[in-house]
């Protein structure tokens, strides 16, 4: 099978790193490298790498004679509401890492195979895809009425964008804990530590259970579920074993079980403690060699 | 420089935020409505109300509201005669939805709270408070753990985006003296008449009172307290001693001394489930630098893993945990149960 040709659009950090997990796919070609600023550092690496490397923005990229036939598209929510329709009109599928949310979510341990076919997939936020696959492994097994996770990143590792609209990762990891996690009601709280060196990604995660749950049941459907994003994220492990708590008057009446985890970054480009944004490249190459799966067999002689 | 032509200083009570974490947020509309009536009539110029950990803090990670907070705040709102209701969020918990439903509730100062190095992460929520009418203060927490130049370059970023009094906020008790005076002193070289100083301390080390007065001789406008040290930790700046205090350096804080001493004793200690104490806990947050309303939350972990809380807040120290990281200490009290 020849590998399906794909395009990173968007040269910083993210792009860069994302690239360098693409040069080791089986399926996916990186081919080109689109970002704004002739001098930007990614843009050089890409070359480096042998990829078509430009400045001038996505417009080229699409009217050339060789298109991508899969893009990535790792620039900012409002590049990103910008380009959409284009890779739409040409039947380009895009992965988007941006917080945009144009397509459907998705969190490959959990419902990847829901969008295959979809045009545009969002890929949430990076405490969306550590802390979903946990409330997912508790709802399939029982009712999670309410699921609350705590995204505790090193500061160097949020951006401006991050910075400048907390609230829309806010909200938009609560979504996503209920649209995809399976609960009734998400909420989502992110804290920024800036000890030096700089810390591991950590997530908790809270889901309330009825107070006559099976334990077992809900603690080896976590062990498995993390198993499973850990096969793509290969840093993402639980700190502890599943803590279950019977409710008290704090708890808001509610027994819960606690999950703690710890998302260690590859190291491809960014440093090990961003897991936060490993996470984002390691889904987004996950996501995209599904695309890039159903692309090849498309094309395929048929028998 | 003096808050105002009728204040040298003018001092927001915060028990009924702060003190949420000692009382582990189970606050009733009639102890709102209790020592709102009693710090109104004493002559406390301004008065929080919140869940201890700001606007949408009800939750398992901070402890859950009994009363919801919204309805502490309306409550308040209608109690008080003179003082304003202000109230307090923490950009990545609470979001710009809660600042709306609080001044639709009439609180009057919107107060935004960042770890003292992430002030641009509020940057948002202060355009929309100030568009809202609100007035608007910011909240450097933690500020014990970043030199006073650094401090003084956060406090601009807050200025920048609205806000009109940026605190020094000793989260941990843990300022001493003149490390308090330098960073309020920085601050108010920065920010000159673009906006006031402010410091909130806590009694971890003993110091609430005397870091406020340094603070004031500094330049700081605004001080913080909760009367008799109702909040986290070994509890706030007590507001009756404060007031005391500054009587007697012939500062003007608006309030009646021997009516806040009364409320104190009266109104307020019989609402708190117990005094707010400078015991092996609290000191060792003091000592270690580690948040104030970590407190409560390492003695039920200590008491469920059956390890010290003291163990537990000084690994929060030495792992350097910032305000919000309560879900840690379940992670550290397990791995010290594992030991």
């Amino acid at each position: 099978m020849s590998k399906v040709p794909a395009a990173v659009v968007g040269s910083g950090n993210i792009g860069t790193d994302l690239m360098y997990k693409l040069l080791r796919s089986e399926v996916i070609e990186p081919r080109w490298m689109v970002g704004v600023d002739p001098d930007s550092p990614g843009l050089a690496r890409a070359a480096a790498e042998g990829l078509t490397a430009s400045a001038e923005g996505v417009d080229p990229l699409l009217a050339g004679p060789e298109r991508p036939e899969l893009v990535f598209e790792a620039t900012s929510a409002a590049v990103h509401r910008a380009n959409a329709p284009a890779y739409e009109r040409l039947g380009i599928p895009a992965v988007d890492l941006t917080p945009a949310a144009v397509g459907p979510p998705v969190v490959p341990a959990v419902n990847h195979g829901e969008h295959r076919d979809a045009p545009n997939v969002s890929l949430i936020t990076c405490g969306g895809q550590a802390t979903i696959p946990m409330v997912h492994a508790v709802s399939r097994v029982t009712e999670v009425a309410y699921a609350e996770i705590v995204a505790s990143v090193a500061s160097p590792s949020a951006g401006p964008g991050t910075r400048a609209n907390i609230d829309e990762f806010t909200h938009a990891t609560s979504r996503g804990l209920e649209s995809i996690g399976g609960a009734h009601e998400g909420k989502a709280i992110i804290i920024l530590n800036p000890a030096e060196p700089p810390v591991l990604m950590r997530d908790t995660v809270f889901c309330s259970i009825p107070p006559d749950a099976d334990r077992d049941a809900v603690a080896a459907s976590i062990e498995e579920v993390a198993a499973t994003v850990a096969g793509y994220v290969p840093g993402y492990r639980l700190r502890a074993a599943p803590q279950f708590d019977d409710p008290t008057p704090v708890s808001g009446g509610l027994a819960r079980v606690a999950v703690f985890l710890e998302v260690e970054g590859a190291g491809d480009f960014l440093p090990a403690y961003a897991g936060n944004l490993d996470i984002m490249t390691a889904a987004a190459t996950e996501v995209g060699e599904g695309f890039a799966r159903r692309i090849a067999a498309g094309r395929a002689p048929a028998l | 420089m003096a808050y105002s032509t009728d204040l040298d200083v003018r001092v927001t009570d915060s028990s009924l935020r702060d003190g949420s974490h000692a009382k582990q947020h189970q606050f009733t509309v009639e102890h709102v409505r209790s020592i709102v009536g009693a710090l109104d009539g004493a002559g406390v110029p301004v008065i929080e109300v919140t869940h201890g950990d700001g606007l949408g803090g009800s939750s398992f990670n901070y402890g859950f509201s009994r009363t919801p907070e919204q309805e502490l705040i309306r409550a308040a709102v209608e109690t008080a005669r003179r003082a304003t209701i202000a109230f307090l969020m923490l950009p990545g918990l609470g979001v710009k939805d809660d600042i709306r439903a609080a001044a639709d509730n009439g609180a009057g100062i919107c107060r935004i709270a960042t770890h003292c190095t992430e002030a641009d992460i509020a940057v948002q929520h202060f355009g929309l408070a100030r568009d809202l009418g609100l007035e608007t203060v910011g909240f450097l927490m933690m500020a014990h753990s970043t030199p006073p130049e650094n401090l003084a370059k956060q406090a601009r970023i807050m200025a920048d985006a609205g806000c009109q009094c940026v605190y020094v906020v000793d989260s941990a008790g843990a300022l001493v003296m003149e490390e308090t005076s330098d960073r309020v002193a920085a601050m108010v070289a920065e920010l000159g008449a673009d906006a006031q100083v402010g410091f909130h301390g806590h009694e971890n080390l003993g110091l609430g009172v005397a870091n406020s007065v340094l603070a004031v001789r500094a330049g700081a406008t605004q001080i913080d307290g909760s009367t008799r040290r109702f909040g986290a930790g070994a509890g706030n700046t007590p507001v009756e001693a404060f007031a005391a205090v500054a009587e007697k350096l012939g500062l003007r804080t608006g309030i009646d001394t021997l009516r806040i001493i009364d409320a104190a004793e009266d109104v307020v200690r019989p609402v708190m489930d117990g005094e707010c104490l400078l015991d092996r806990a609290s000191l060792t947050m003091g000592h270690a630098g580690v948040y104030s309303s970590f407190l409560k939350h390492a003695d039920r972990q200590a008491e469920r893993y059956g390890v010290p809380a003291a163990r537990i807040l000084m690994e929060a120290g030495r792992r350097r945990l910032v305000g919000g990281q309560e879900d840690q200490l379940i992670d550290i009290a397990i791995a010290l149960q594992e030991k």
